[in-house]
């Protein structure tokens, strides 16, 4: 019975998870963009733009220059879980890729890492006055949800073990639309209702700044207004001004 | 926190840290509010005379239009996180303590209305994600916050986003306009410029003699007949600058400046009456289509004229407008002459004359001043210039110590990219807005006395109408004099010795000589 709720959630977050976020994405590919409003420190060629996003999304170059305590644990929390992430990879290949295997070690370290990250993001919206300020019971509660899906995935794997045999199977199964045995650990339980509750809400809250930020204007458009002419489509729509210059009488 | 030091040697003293966080001050600036369009004003922009009954329906749909029609505002509404990076950025917020001056806080007056109506969480967990209704209150809390925002985007360099909270001010302003709630300043200035030709209201024949008398001062200066042209049909290059330049210190003399390099370069130029400004306030208000219609008169006049070559002075916005924006709203310029870049920054027009040896420069005549440089924020965050990528940095920096002995720059946090406004951008700068336009200089004030105790720096550049009128009328409450923030040109204009010009030592020399 838990099995099959389970599986029913799991196909439901994920089909909202891909549609959701596949809706914003085009969305904000198809808004167009009536001006060049790019932001220094700015790129003049392609390659330099694709460079700077490169460096924002891997070293946050951006935040590191802007906050150096946020961007330590920003840094801790997002580079923790994509190791972690990676490390699930084992729980939905058969047989398990090569490189998921070397980082097996280092990614069971890193969920104390990620954790480490979230609590001082946390601490951070808590003590410092002024990001208590701009924060809503959203953002708290989206720290809480990623500390408890972390915490109990941490206790899983350092606490009390589970069948990972056999949630593995069930996963697998999934995949082929077979719905297998889930061990029925509560921790385990918890772990997953809570991810997929965050890919349920992932297209409608704050999370999509993750693919949003590759639609920032500011940080995407190359610098070359006067090279090339940037018009959009709306604009190229505009009735047209008048030509010439109007004549005054004298006086 | 900063402090005034009233009993410091020489006069009062200005000490600490420009880059200072103060503790936050609920509602310390929610009283301070620019005057309001009158009917007059608002109307010839095409914006309703006054509020309108229906206001709330139309600001909401407004909204939805500007999400759909621009991307930055749709994204950047959505990606914030809240992550506080940009908190301590703003020179309101650090000059106020006010915590709605903290660029989210700024968004946030606006990202909680577009939640409540268009977002899924708003619309049905508004208390969840702080979205709130559009009622009469938040309309004036929007009227008040977003005209304490410059546009400056200090804090669109700092987001890990790119989030620019200019673009979220100006689709406020534009918002505001929509239902008939005009600023003054602004909306006065724009319907100005729309009968007149610029900023001023100043019509051809006035600006005719006053450019006759500059040219008078410029031959009682040099004993040299150089010239400032108006209407000359067929000139090579059509000059767009702030009418600023016609009547206010000290951007006259760069106007001066900029004269004295087209008379060594031995171009001929003029500057047009229909096409008088170069200011495009348009942008301040979030405009397209006012900002495309006062663009549009730089090419009918420079069509009319039958110009080769657009160059722009020394005005910030405009340089943005110009830089980023002109070859969109009033493009392609395939009429004018295309190995020149179209339109050029006065600036680079000048450092390619120094560069190419075509200008006489003594730079000891500009030994009394130890100079630092205030990047303009919109020239800074906005444009560039040159060929090579930070150029807009650069290219103003090498102008000046190629005409001055003495230059320093102030600490590296408070300029080039992480430069400071001087308090009076974005269509701030209005006397009814003077408590926020002083406090909201207080970083770059403090940045400024920082390098004058380090390094003696006496007098400050700076490039944009704007800072200089800014900055002329702030300086003195800061210790310093009007006259200590210059033009970049009028170094220029100090140290250029123009051909057949007598100078003192030649003079001198001459009278030694039997």
């Amino acid at each position: 019975m838990i099995a099959t709720v389970y599986a029913v959630l799991f196909y439901v977050a994920t089909l909202l998870l891909v549609v959701g976020v596949g809706m914003k994405v085009w969305k904000y590919a198809t808004t167009p963009v009536p001006l060049k409003i790019v932001v220094s420190p700015a790129p003049r060629t392609r390659r330099g733009v694709v460079l700077r996003m490169f460096r924002e999304v891997i070293f946050f170059e951006s935040l590191f220059r802007s906050n150096k305590w946020i961007w330590i644990f920003a840094v801790l929390f997002h580079w923790g879980m994509l190791i972690v992430l990676l490390r699930h990879l084992r729980y939905f290949t058969q047989p398990v890729w090569w490189w998921v295997d070397l980082l097996q070690p280092i990614g069971r370290l890193m969920a104390f890492v990620m954790l480490a990250g979230l609590l001082g993001l946390w601490a951070r919206r808590i003590f410092q006055q002024r990001i208590r300020y701009i924060s809503n019971p959203s953002d708290h509660l989206m720290l809480v949800l990623l500390l408890a899906i972390a915490g109990s995935g941490t206790l899983m794997t350092y606490v009390t073990r589970t069948d990972v045999i056999a949630v593995k199977s069930y996963f697998l199964g999934l995949f082929r639309f077979q719905i297998g045995e889930l061990p029925l650990d509560p921790i385990l339980l918890t772990h997953l209702g809570l991810v997929a509750l965050l890919m349920i809400i992932f297209p409608i809250s704050k999370l999509m700044h993750a693919p949003g930020m590759f639609f920032a204007p500011s940080r995407t458009q190359v610098d070359n207004a006067r090279e090339k002419r940037h018009i959009s489509k709306w604009a190229r729509n505009l009735p047209p001004l008048p030509e010439g210059i109007p004549k005054k009488e004298e006086g | 926190m900063a402090s005034l030091d009233m009993n410091a040697e020489g006069g009062p003293k200005f000490v600490g840290d420009p880059l200072k966080i103060p503790a936050i001050e609920c509602g310390a600036m929610m009283d301070t509010n620019t005057f309001a369009a009158a009917p007059e004003h608002n109307e010839p922009l095409g914006f309703p005379g006054e509020l309108l009954d229906n206001w709330q329906e139309v600001a909401i749909a407004k909204m939805g239009e500007l999400a759909a029609n621009n991307r930055a505002f749709k994204v950047y509404l959505d990606t914030c996180v809240k992550c506080g990076a940009c908190t301590d950025k703003c020179h309101y917020f650090l000059g106020t303590g006010d915590p709605k001056n903290m660029p989210v806080a700024r968004q946030d007056l606006l990202r909680s209305v577009y939640r409540r109506y268009y977002t899924f969480a708003g619309k049905y967990f508004p208390w969840l994600v702080g979205a709130r209704d559009l009622t009469k209150d938040v309309l004036d809390e929007w009227y008040t916050y977003y005209h304490q925002c410059s546009q400056c985007r200090r804090c669109a360099v700092a987001c890990p986003y790119g989030i620019d909270t200019a673009e979220i001010s100006m689709a406020a302003r534009e918002i505001l306009d929509s239902v008939g709630v005009g600023q003054k300043y602004c909306n006065e200035i724009i319907a100005k410029l729309k009968k007149t030709g610029n900023n001023l209201g100043l019509n051809p024949k006035a600006l005719a003699a006053t450019l006759e008398d500059l040219e008078e001062d410029l031959e009682d200066e040099t004993g040299i007949a150089v010239k400032i042209p108006l209407d000359v049909k067929g000139a090579d290059i059509l000059l767009i600058t702030p009418s600023a330049d016609f009547f206010a210190e000290p951007h006259i003399d760069g106007l001066l400046g900029y004269a004295k390099v087209f008379h060594s370069a031995g171009v001929s130029w003029t500057i047009s009456s229909y096409a008088s400004e170069a200011a495009n306030f348009g942008m301040f208000i979030g405009s397209y289509e006012n900002m495309r219609e006062v663009s549009w008169r730089i090419r009918q006049a420079a069509k009319d004229l039958g110009v080769k070559r657009i160059v722009f002075g020394e005005c910030g916005h405009a340089w943005r407008v110009a830089y980023s924006f002109l070859n969109t709203l009033a493009g392609p310029f395939d009429f004018l002459d295309q190995n020149y870049p179209i339109p050029q920054h006065i600036l680079e027009f000048t450092l390619d004359e120094i560069e190419s040896g075509n200008l006489k420069i003594d730079k000891s005549r500009n030994d009394e001043f130890v100079m630092t440089y205030h990047d303009s924020c919109n020239v800074a965050r906005g444009s560039a210039m040159g060929r090579k990528e930070g150029g807009q940095f650069d290219v103003p920096r090498a102008v000046i110590k190629a005409v001055c002995n003495n230059f320093y720059d102030m600490e590296r946090d408070t300029i080039r990219e992480n430069t400071f406004c001087c308090g009076g951008g974005g269509g701030l700068l209005t006397d009814d807005l003077m408590d926020l336009r002083i406090k909201g200089a207080k970083p770059r004030m403090t940045a400024l006395q920082q390098v004058s105790e380090d390094h003696g720096v006496t007098h400050m550049a700076a490039i944009c109408a704007i800072c200089k009128t800014q900055f002329s009328k702030v300086m003195p409450k800061f210790g310093y004099e009007m006259d200590n923030v210059m033009s970049v040109h009028q170094l220029v204009a100090n140290a250029v010795i123009l051909d057949g010009q007598e100078t003192e030592a030649e003079t001198a020399t001459a009278e030694e000589t039997p």
